[in-house]
């Protein structure tokens, strides 16, 4: 149980920090397809004998470059390649687990386990954690810029080529430490709603990091808390909490949530707050 | 008005194609330092793909660009090239204040942890101030005008202290007050020694102002000091036969 709630902060957190530049640069569909095309990458690892993360990682930057060529090389849209590419990782995979006599749990994969994480795993996740939030920390002015204004980023010679496939490795990795705790379908949640609340609550992005990181981590302890003591999925309430949290800014944030503006638009001109 | 005989930007004959599609064929140009050269031609006509070549953003197919004396690649790492943009690509909601915006024409000069120095904040300050934002330096750049908006992005132009200045369409949706500001700015700016290089489909911006104008339609058709090369038969050439009292507006039978 401690286990757990401390994993599961730490996912939180790492995710949460995450999620900030996924809102902004607005990568979710590109977070939904990473943490589904990491499946077949698990199953190949199990049966390689490998740790799940490499598979998972191949995989994970596999589908981004797939998604990346498949544009580039076509007339289809972006949303509808990473569609395509994702869904078709994601069935490889569940054909090779109903093909593979093992013990591997689909639905531990699927639905997250993080009660029962093992030692092995727990390392994993911290070593993962560690690596995002150094990557993340480290470039982070770099890559509000590139989210930001990657045209400027260019013409002053940061190389934007090697943020993009930075932030992209780094969303891999972080849905597979994600994968832990809540699991392949609902882990982009843990990289977008974060950072969404954060994004209503604050015009300033170091505040952002902040609210979103908080937000995330009482999302996880909340939510573990809640699962363990009343016997239901643990993905499932963090993610609710997330949800909850999510709700609360929409309808209450001080400037964007919808009552402020209600509000605001029944009042005269004249007493609008500046 | 033009300030020297040092050259800026020097273009030999480049060529640019994307895929087989020319967008720009021997196009040659020599700007010196301390003017400001309006780049006129009709959508299409490369003015972008040579703001792209300038940057460094496309490596021409043929010919040979220098800045200062030096490659492009060597002017992007020395921070010689800024280029302001047209503001339509850019997201006006993102979490960042003015402040930070302005700060962003520093990153290039900094170490890899991009935290400022003294310095920096001094050259974001100043740059603030004469685009005349000090006082809204905090706001974030949701909260501004389209006109301020502008000029943040134009004090970080300044604020990385580059010797050019490319601007692309700087009047668009530009209030008179803005526009009058940004003129005297870009005197000032000239008089320091630095090149401007605007791309501009109003043509009364180019008489009123630019020394020196470029026209392109495929390549540079003419280039030169604004009185000689602003003819309406080369105007007319530019915009492919149109009649030029179209282009120029009511003024261009007075002042040819």
């Amino acid at each position: 149980m401690v286990r757990a709630l401390l994993i599961s902060a730490t996912v939180g957190g790492v995710c949460g920090l995450l999620s900030c530049y996924m809102t902004l640069k607005g990568w979710a569909l590109m977070g939904d397809a990473v943490s589904h095309s990491v499946l077949p990458g698990v199953i190949l690892a199990y049966i390689l004998g490998l740790p799940f993360s490499v598979g998972a990682f191949v995989f994970g930057v596999g589908s981004v470059a797939t998604i990346g060529f498949v544009k580039q090389k076509s007339r289809i849209k972006e949303d509808t390649v990473i569609g395509l590419v994702f869904t078709g990782f994601f069935a490889l995979g569940l054909v090779l687990v109903s093909k593979t006599r093992s013990n591997i749990d689909l639905g531990n994969i699927l639905f997250g386990n993080v009660l029962g994480i093992s030692s092995a795993d727990i390392q994993q996740t911290l070593l993962i954690s560690a690596v995002v939030t150094g990557v993340l920390l480290l470039f982070r002015r770099d890559l509000l810029l590139f989210c930001f204004d990657p045209t400027h980023a260019r013409s002053i010679g940061i190389n934007t080529g090697v943020l993009h496939y930075l932030l992209l490795s780094v969303l891999s990795l972080a849905a597979v430490a994600g994968l832990q705790t809540v699991g392949i379908i609902l882990v982009v949640a843990m990289l977008v709603t974060p950072g969404a609340t954060a994004y209503l609550l604050t015009d300033r992005f170091d505040r952002m990091t902040w609210l979103a990181i908080c937000s995330s981590i009482l999302s996880s302890i909340v939510g573990v808390y809640t699962s363990y003591w009343t016997d239901s999925s643990t993905a499932g309430c963090i993610v609710l909490v997330q949800t909850g949290l999510f709700v609360v800014a929409f309808l209450f944030a001080p400037k964007y949530g919808i009552l402020r503006q209600r509000f605001n638009s029944s009042l005269p001109i004249s007493m609008l707050p500046k | 008005m033009i300030q020297s005989e040092l050259i800026r930007i020097e273009a030999d004959q480049i060529c640019v194609d994307y895929n087989g599609t020319v967008a720009l064929y021997d196009a040659s140009l020599h700007l010196p330092s301390g003017c400001i050269c309006g780049l006129v031609g009709m959508n299409g006509s490369g003015k972008s793909t040579l703001f792209k070549a300038l940057t460094g953003f496309i490596r021409p197919s043929r010919g040979h660009i220098s800045i200062n004396g030096q490659s492009v690649a060597k002017a992007q790492r020395d921070q010689a090239v800024a280029y302001v943009p047209q503001n339509e690509g850019i997201d006006c909601d993102f979490p960042v204040s003015v402040w930070d915006v302005v700060m962003m024409g520093r990153y290039g000069s900094m170490n890899l942890l991009r935290i400022p120095r003294e310095s920096d904040r001094v050259a974001v300050r100043d740059a603030l101030g004469r685009v005349d934002l000090l006082e809204l330096g905090d706001r974030p750049i949701a909260s501004l005008s389209g006109g301020q908006r502008k000029r943040a992005f134009l004090a970080r132009a300044i604020a990385q202290r580059a010797s050019v200045l490319l601007l692309d369409e700087p009047f668009n949706g530009v209030d008179v007050r803005t526009e009058k500001l940004m003129a005297e700015l870009f005197f000032q700016l000239r008089t320091e020694g630095r090149t401007i290089l605007i791309s501009t489909h109003d043509l009364s911006h180019v008489r009123d102002f630019c020394d020196l104008v470029v026209l392109i339609n495929k390549t540079v058709l003419a280039y030169g000091e604004t009185s000689k090369v602003f003819t309406p038969e080369n105007l007319s050439l530019a915009f492919g036969g149109l009649p030029p009292d179209l282009l120029t507006g009511n003024s261009s039978s007075g002042d040819s």
